[in-house]
Parts: structure tokens; sequence; C-alpha cells
């Protein structure tokens, strides 16, 4: 079970800063706008905020929801990078993990009009890059900046 | 009408609820909650409800949000009702598009052109 940030997102696990929360949708709250504090000090476009914003939220969702079954007695672990170049973001949950592979499209007919399944598929339409860890309780964000950051949308 | 710490302002208009959200960013888990239930009382307490969701002020919104509106789509259909959104600005329109649920909601670019696009 690797702890460490993909190779390929180019910074070391010393780069980053690291935040433990109590399993609670409140508790993310101040180190998201941290967080995003932080990326509008650094002259990060509308764009790219944005999309930071979005997939953050649903990194945290799905590891408080699902990752940690809503159960407040688990934490959280935040772990975060901000460069000039690049942002990185890892969740951490401290739940079993699941199975990538089993998770349906939630943009096929048959699952359009269900509630939920979004998450994974919104993380990975803005960011740069999306990886789990092998057990599957970690996901790790990494959003180049880009000239043109736009969203991949499918048609 | 409105609630003390309510999430959405309600006006009428023509036989049609105008809706607007408070918050800019429709994120929270308990906030999306309470704006369904809201949002729920209205059409249960109006069969054939014809809701307009004015999204001027929204600038960011989640997949929970989305649920939220893809169930209150439902029951205002399964109360022969109409639901059309407008003024979603670009960013947030593309969160739709992404998900392809621009082909399930009535989106129009603006309140005016939903209110003419109500059946009578």
């Amino acid at each position: 079970m690797h702890r460490s940030v993909p190779d390929e997102f180019g910074v070391r696990d010393g780069d980053l800063v690291e935040i433990v929360l109590p399993n609670d949708l409140r508790a993310v709250r101040p180190p998201e706008e941290q967080i995003m504090r932080e990326l509008l000090q650094r002259r990060y476009s509308d764009e790219c905020r944005f999309a930071i914003r979005l997939a953050l939220e649903e990194a945290l969702t799905n590891a408080v929801r699902h990752g940690n079954r809503n159960d407040a007695s688990k934490r959280l672990r935040i772990r975060y990078h901000i460069s000039p170049k690049r942002v990185i973001i890892a969740v951490r949950d401290e739940g079993a993990g699941f199975r990538l592979d089993r998770v349906a499209d939630p943009t096929k007919q048959e699952n359009l009009e269900r509630p939920s399944g979004r998450g994974i598929m919104l993380m990975n339409a803005y960011m740069t890059k999306v990886r789990y860890n092998e057990t599957g309780n970690e996901v790790w964000l990494l959003k180049e900046r880009a000239a043109r950051a736009k969203p991949v949308s499918r048609k | 009408m409105e609630q003390p710490s309510s999430h959405i302002r309600v006006k009428r208009a023509d036989g049609v609820s105008l809706v607007e959200f408070a918050d800019r960013k429709i994120l929270e888990e308990l906030s999306i909650q309470e704006i369904g239930e809201e949002l729920e009382k209205l059409v249960e307490g109006e069969p054939g409800i014809r809701l307009l969701l004015n999204f001027k002020n929204v600038d960011h919104l989640s997949s929970a949000a989305l649920g939220m509106l893809i169930t209150l789509n439902k029951r205002v259909k399964e109360q022969s009702g109409q639901l059309k959104l407008s003024d979603i600005n670009r960013q947030i329109f593309e969160v739709f598009k992404i998900t392809r649920l621009n082909r399930v909601f009535d989106i129009h670019e603006t309140a005016d052109q939903a209110l003419a696009g109500f059946r009578a």
C-alpha cells in the first residue's frame, strides 16, 4: 500500500502540507478555504480554481460518505502542495477502499437520472490527473496550470 | 414568504413560482438537503406547479446538488408540473454538459425565456 505521491506528479512527499481532520463535512471547510485562498494568492485562474474546488469537494464527499461511511469517529487526511505550475491534493480516508472498475458510468442513459455517482467522473473531467492508491482509500488530484484549462467533455 | 435562514427566495408571477438561491455556493451537504426539502415543500403544496429555478447567484455547485435537482425534477414530473432552470453561468453549465444533465433538465438562458416556455 503505497503512501506516497504518484511519481508522475513531480513532487516529493516532503513537499506536501498535511492536515488531519475528523470525518465531518463541516470540519473540512477551513482547510478547503485555506487551499482556495492560496490558489487565489498564487493567481490561479478562475477556471482553475473552479475546477479544483469542484474536484476537492467531490473527493472530500466521497471520503466522508463512502470511504469513512459517515462515521464521525473516523478521520480524513488531506495532503497538498501548491506550486507555480501545479496543484496536488490528496484525500485519504480510513475505509477499506473500493474498486474503480465497479463504478458505473453516470452518463449512460440508464444512469443519467440516478441522484448520485458523479463524483469520480467530475474529478476526472476537471483535473489533469486523478490517481488512487492500491487499496482505493486515497485519491490524488493533479491540476496543472495551463494556458487553457478547459475540462474534458464528451461529445 | 421567507423563513428565517432560508436558502431560497420565492416569488410568484403569472402562476409561476420563481426561485432564487440565497447561497452562492451550493456545496454543503446539509445546505443541499435543506434546499431540497424547501423545494419539495413547494412542489407538494402545488400539484401541477410551474417552477423556475434561477441560478444567477450561484457560482459553485457539487454533484450532490445535481442529485438534489434530479430528485426534484422527478417529483415535479410525478405531480404533473413543469421545472425549468435559468441563468446558469458558463462554468456551471459546463458541469451540466459534462454530466449530460443538460439533456435531463429544461434549461433556458434567461428567466424571461423560461417564463415564455411554460405550457399553459
